[in-house]
């Protein structure tokens, strides 16, 4: 039978070795980037709303560490979480806690990144009339915060993207067991080299349609932020 | 009738503003006490605007002091000021207003809905809450930008050039506004280049030529017995230079 076809009856039917792959790259990536958000946006606020020395030299190395390479990033958690590493006693090497640490390293300086640059533009905009409403600081970030949502959302979902893709970090951190740390990325790798075209396929059209699905809803978002904000 | 206020008088004492070598503001010493609008004219580069934001606290002075009400380093809360391109929040026209209700704290949440509909009403833009702000025209925002000022509930309100680049019908709603603004006993102090809007709006002016204060007075006397050579040029309408 055709690889692609056989791969439609995969997704067609439901197939549960597909079905736990989807389910646990989807709880992964979801709970780095919720994590990358919670940390991320608040440093990226932070950098953008205040003046310390070295604070140039912080923002280029959040810059630069967008475009962390995910093997670098895996390489550097297995070391932290290995017998031997500073969290070594923690056990958390081989499982999936270890591939959301490792995704948390890559998508939190996109995301801290991403929001310094939104916000401090946002608030080059808005600093003389927040002043003379005499907003205090707490107020202020959460209004920039607030009014730059629909950019911020935008960027999470970049961040979810880049989570989603990235078979890097969790390939060395998780290990690519059967079962229990094996995602749509390792999966695809590892079935291709074994020559199970059709999960490949199938995995592949599923990881597609996620991505395509994570444009459509921030260009949904981008719209509806233009008719509601202007 | 409004309480006094420890907002007033504005009181400058030989203030000097000066920026990357260039003197903004030349010492400058006058008193804005409450009554009819003050309305600074001069031409463009003259220093009106650095001297609203200097009245309003949101440039310190280089050199010389400025006394809200007696006091140095006043909070502006009961100050309010309208830019010449206002900058709205990425919101509606009615939550624009809902957040500088809620920002000066001065009047129950439980009545914010009526305040709005009071204010939005006022400057003319009932039926526009709903809005989104940013996408109004140039003059729907000068006149929401007044309605978010006013929600402050201020003492004093600065207007820096608000007819500016307006069509005639935008200036005229927003001259309305001014003068229903001033029957409220808020002290308006606004700049203009137009010397129109200035005698149609002002009780007392300040004429101003690179930094420094020309002549201050009343406006009557001013634009039929102008002291100054500058003054004589600017109101008959030739280049001052």
């Amino acid at each position: 039978m055709d690889p692609s076809v056989s791969a439609f009856q995969l997704l067609l039917t439901g197939d549960p070795a597909l079905l736990g792959i989807v389910q646990l790259s989807l709880i992964v990536s979801m709970s780095a980037v919720g994590v990358a958000t919670l940390v991320g946006v608040p440093i990226g606020a932070c950098i953008a709303l205040t003046h310390f020395p070295g604070r140039t030299t912080v923002i280029v190395v959040f810059n630069a560490l967008m475009g962390l390479p995910p093997v670098v990033a895996g390489l550097a958690v297995f070391l932290l979480l290995s017998r031997s590493g500073p969290l070594g006693p923690l056990g958390l090497l081989f499982t999936p806690t270890a591939m959301v640490f490792a995704q948390v390293v890559l998508v939190t300086p996109i995301i801290a990144a991403l929001t310094r640059q939104t916000i401090e533009d946002l608030w080059g905009e808005y600093r003389d009339e927040l002043t003379a409403m005499n907003v205090g600081a707490v107020r202020r970030v959460g209004t920039l915060i607030w009014d730059g949502r629909f950019s911020l959302i935008t960027i999470v979902l970049a961040g979810f993207g880049r989570a989603a893709a990235e078979v890097g970090a969790i390939i060395i951190v998780g290990g690519n067991i059967d079962g229990f740390t094996r995602t749509m990325t390792t999966a695809i790798a590892l079935e291709t080299s074994k020559g199970d075209i059709p999960l490949a396929i199938g995995l592949g059209v599923v990881l597609m349609a996620i991505v395509v699905l994570v444009n459509a809803l921030a260009w949904a978002i981008g719209r509806a932020a233009r008719q509601y904000a202007g | 009738m409004r309480a006094p206020s420890a907002e007033l008088p504005i009181c400058f004492r030989d203030v000097t503003v000066e920026a990357h070598g260039v003197t903004i503001l030349d010492r400058i010493t006058l008193a804005l006490g409450a009554g009819s609008p003050t309305v600074l004219i001069g031409p463009n580069g003259s220093g009106k605007t650095t001297f609203l934001r200097i009245a309003m606290g949101l440039t310190l002075p280089s050199a010389g002091t400025i006394t809200w009400g007696g006091r140095e380093n006043v909070a502006p809360v009961r100050r309010a000021i309208v830019f010449q391109h206002p900058v709205m929040l990425r919101r509606t026209a009615a939550e624009n207003l809902r957040y500088a209700l809620k920002v000066s704290g001065r009047i129950p949440r439980e009545v914010h809905d009526a305040r709005i509909a009071e204010l939005l009403s006022l400057v003319g833009l009932s039926g526009f809450g709903d809005r989104p702000a940013r996408r109004m025209s140039g003059g729907e925002k000068q006149r929401l930008a007044l309605a978010r000022a006013l929600a402050r509930d201020p003492v004093v309100l600065f207007l820096d050039e608000p007819s500016a680049s307006l069509d005639p019908a935008a200036a005229k709603a927003v001259e309305d506004v001014i003068r229903a603004v001033t029957a409220r006993n808020i002290k308006i102090i606004m700049s203009t280049h137009d010397l129109g809007s200035a005698r149609r709006l002002a009780g007392d002016i300040i004429f101003m030529h690179h930094g420094r204060v020309v002549e201050a007075g009343a406006a009557s006397t001013f634009f039929t017995a102008p002291q100054s050579d500058e003054a004589k040029i600017f109101i008959s309408g030739d280049l001052l230079v």
